[in-house]
């Protein structure tokens, strides 16, 4: 599967971070494990080292097994005067969980990020892909229990 | 040919998205079936509107009504009053004219003025709108030199914060000698409360790669790469789409309009890092590296991408070429003020009327900014601080909103226009809170490559920690101001340079604060 991924792309090592991504999105616990840090290694003809080194500059990526779903909480100025603090708060114990960690039944890592962009909806978070704005604390419970709910 | 009584435009970005525009069209798409009106009404999705609105946001044309804040629950109404019986539901509709009202002066734009009136997926509508014009021209009537010194004569500056000529960056690319150069655009847009090359792009993804591809000419280069942000995925896509488009039209490629000119554009995307954001970190991070910042000089403009000259520069400033190109410098220069021409885009956040965008002449005060364009305060607010420029922007009491909002005034206040990120605070916000917000996300972003950043950053949260939990002195404060002053003298790169900004003008214009805090 990651050497599939890999021969997408040109062995450059430029071409190290979108594989990464690549990597991670289609793995369903979002994250790069040691073993394809071994393989993207060989792919690329770089150190192992090197892509650790890339791995743990750059937030979106985990070296941990994560959740089925990432929630990234904005906590920039913008957001944070509009009470992100909040919201933390509240999906905290919604989901029974620090940051940076993950629920018993894998469903959901609970991390902070800095802004996204989307600051004129500010509270903001992201569920993987897709952006949720204007958060409030009965907000976020709904869209968490809609999430499980779907499952 | 079909012809429609009605277009209705909706605005497809990020903040609809978020607000569930794909099932609102669907929705009205049926409301419209049910009443037979497919074929007399038009839906056409486009980027985001003049205004800005929360949620979902409509134009009708040819009335040219807004709607700001639209839900589904709205839509048989909508259709039954407005496209029915041609009354439009004022409850909904933006106005435009009360007194809590946004300015909305298309007249006035140059990068915006395509957008939210263009479908941006679609290359024949931005050629319909005079799109690539500038660009034949370019290749075909005039020489780099030609381009080069009509960008000089625009005045135009680099929107992506530091100001720099664009066109004396070009000129110091355009004569080296190499094998191979590149133009490097900055998308990677990460100072908290900006969001204005995202519009640009979202709205008008053609503009910027014309600008690209003007650039490209004008220095030599025939490849270019544009970095953006991850989290950007509609405007990854439209970029994307938009690429493929010029290229089957034979307007990116080989031998582009029998020139003998070749040039290719490619899409990299980031990581999650805000100083990718410095031009050399964002290099390093392009040739697959950490993201830690290079020595300057070699400036990029001489040893950039794989050490070949490479021109980095901002989403903003390359969308204002194709207008300079097709209509002149001195077009241009009727825009702004003499050292600063041309307009910029800002986006206003905060407890005013009408949070969003605006593009605006350069020079325009902020007062203006957020009176006219933002509509003022929101009912029952009152004004206490904008920040901005972000994170690396600074804080501005109500005295100083005469301040004009160009690169050489705010230099006056020792701060950089910076990203065109304004956000307003109301009366019961703290400014201690803030800077403590402002310095967490330092902290957090330090690339830890050179001490004074590394360790100035973390000292730095830990006082305004202290202070803010009311457990600090008046000399911690001063303490604050005396690290951030020596970080800005030896960090290695901007970013380090930057603290300083928020701190000075925090203590300098609201002292009372923080004696207030600290007496406790
Ligand atoms: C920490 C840091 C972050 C930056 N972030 C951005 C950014 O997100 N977008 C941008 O265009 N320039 C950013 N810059 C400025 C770039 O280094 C560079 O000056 C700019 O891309 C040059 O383009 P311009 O001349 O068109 O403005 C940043 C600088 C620093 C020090
Ligand atoms: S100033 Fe900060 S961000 Fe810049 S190189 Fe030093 S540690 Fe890295
Ligand atoms: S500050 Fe939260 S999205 Fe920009």
């Amino acid at each position: 599967m990651t050497l599939e991924i890999c021969r997408k792309y040109a062995p450059n090592k430029d071409n190290l971070i979108q594989i990464l991504h690549e990597i991670q999105d289609t793995h369903p616990q979002h994250y790069i494990s040691a073993a394809a840090v071994d393989i993207v290694a060989e792919y690329l003809h770089v150190p192992a080292n090197h892509i650790y080194g890339v791995l743990t500059f750059y937030t979106m990526y985990s070296t941990t097994p994560r959740g089925r779903n990432i929630i990234r909480l904005c906590e920039s100025p913008p957001c944070y005067i509009k009470g992100s603090d909040n919201i933390l708060r509240r999906l905290k114990t919604v989901l029974g969980v620090g940051t940076g960690e993950t629920t018993k039944d894998g469903a959901f890592t609970l991390e902070l990020c800095a802004c996204l962009g989307v600051c004129g909806n500010a509270p903001v978070m992201m569920i993987n892909d897709d952006v949720y704005g204007d958060l409030t604390e009965e907000k976020v419970e709904e869209i968490v229990n809609k999430i499980r709910g779907a499952k | 040919m079909k012809y429609y009584r009605s277009h209705v435009l909706v605005s497809i970005n990020e903040t609809s998205l978020a607000s569930g525009v794909q099932a609102f069209i669907a929705a009205l798409r049926s409301e419209l079936a049910k009443h037979n009106l497919s074929e007399e009404i038009n839906i056409l999705e486009t980027g985001p509107l003049g205004f800005f609105g929360r949620g979902i946001s409509l134009t009708v044309y040819p009335e040219n009504v807004n709607y700001e804040s639209v839900k589904i629950e709205d839509i048989p109404e909508l259709v039954d009053e407005h496209f029915l019986k041609g009354r439009p539901v004022s409850r909904i509709m933006l106005d435009t004219t009360g007194k809590y009202s946004p300015k909305l002066n298309y007249e006035n734009r140059i990068v915006l003025r395509n957008s939210g009136i263009i479908d941006p997926e679609n290359i024949d509508e931005y050629i319909g709108a005079g799109g690539y014009e500038a660009w034949e021209k370019a290749l075909t009537q005039m020489q780099p030199t030609e381009i080069i010194a009509e960008v000089k004569k625009s005045g135009l500056r680099g929107r992506g914060g530091a100001g720099f000529p664009a066109g004396v960056k070009w000129g110091f690319t355009a004569p080296i000698e190499a094998p191979q150069k590149y133009v490097v655009v900055n998308a990677d847009e990460g100072e908290p409360g900006t969001f204005k090359d995202r519009l640009i792009m979202e709205g008008d993804p053609h503009q910027l790669l014309e600008g690209i591809m003007i650039c490209a000419r004008a220095v030599g280069a025939t490849k270019a790469y544009i970095y953006i942000r991850g989290e950007y995925k509609l405007c990854i896509s439209r970029l994307e789409k938009a690429i493929n488009q010029a290229r089957e039209y034979g307007i990116l490629g080989t031998n582009i309009f029998e020139s003998g000119f070749d040039l290719d554009i490619f899409i990299k995307i980031g990581a999650g890092a805000y100083v990718c954001g410095e031009e050399t970190a964002l290099i390093e991070s392009l040739e697959g590296n950490r993201g830690n910042p290079r020595w300057k000089p070699p400036f990029p403009g001489v040893k950039g991408l794989w050490q070949a000259p490479s021109v980095v520069n901002n989403v903003e400033t390359l969308a204002n070429v194709p207008f300079i190109i097709a209509k002149g410098a001195d077009e241009f220069i009727k825009h702004g003020t003499p050292e600063c021409t041309g307009t910029k885009v800002y986006t206003i956040l905060g407890d005013v009327a009408h949070p969003g965008l605006c593009e605006v002449d350069m020079g325009t005060t902020l007062r203006t900014i957020i009176n006219e364009y933002a509509g003022g305060m929101k009912k029952g607010f009152r004004f206490k601080a904008a920040l901005v420029g972000g994170a690396a922007g600074v804080i501005l009491p109500d005295r100083l909103l005469d301040v004009k909002m160009d690169f050489v005034s705010l230099n006056q206040y020792a701060a950089v226009l910076g990203s065109g990120a304004i956000l307003v605070m109301n009366e019961h916000q703290s400014i201690v809170d803030m800077l403590w917000s402002i310095l967490r996300f330092f902290r957090h972003e330090s690339c830890g490559k050179c001490a004074p950043c590394r360790n100035g950053t973390q000292h730095l949260y830990k006082l305004i920690s202290k202070i803010r939990k009311g457990e600090g002195t008046m000399e911690d404060v001063e303490l604050m101001q005396t690290i951030a002053e020596t970080m800005f003298h030896t960090s290695f790169c901007a970013l380090g340079q930057s603290p300083i900004m928020a701190i000075r003008s925090a203590i300098e214009n609201f002292r009372d604060e923080f004696i207030e805090i600290t007496k406790k």
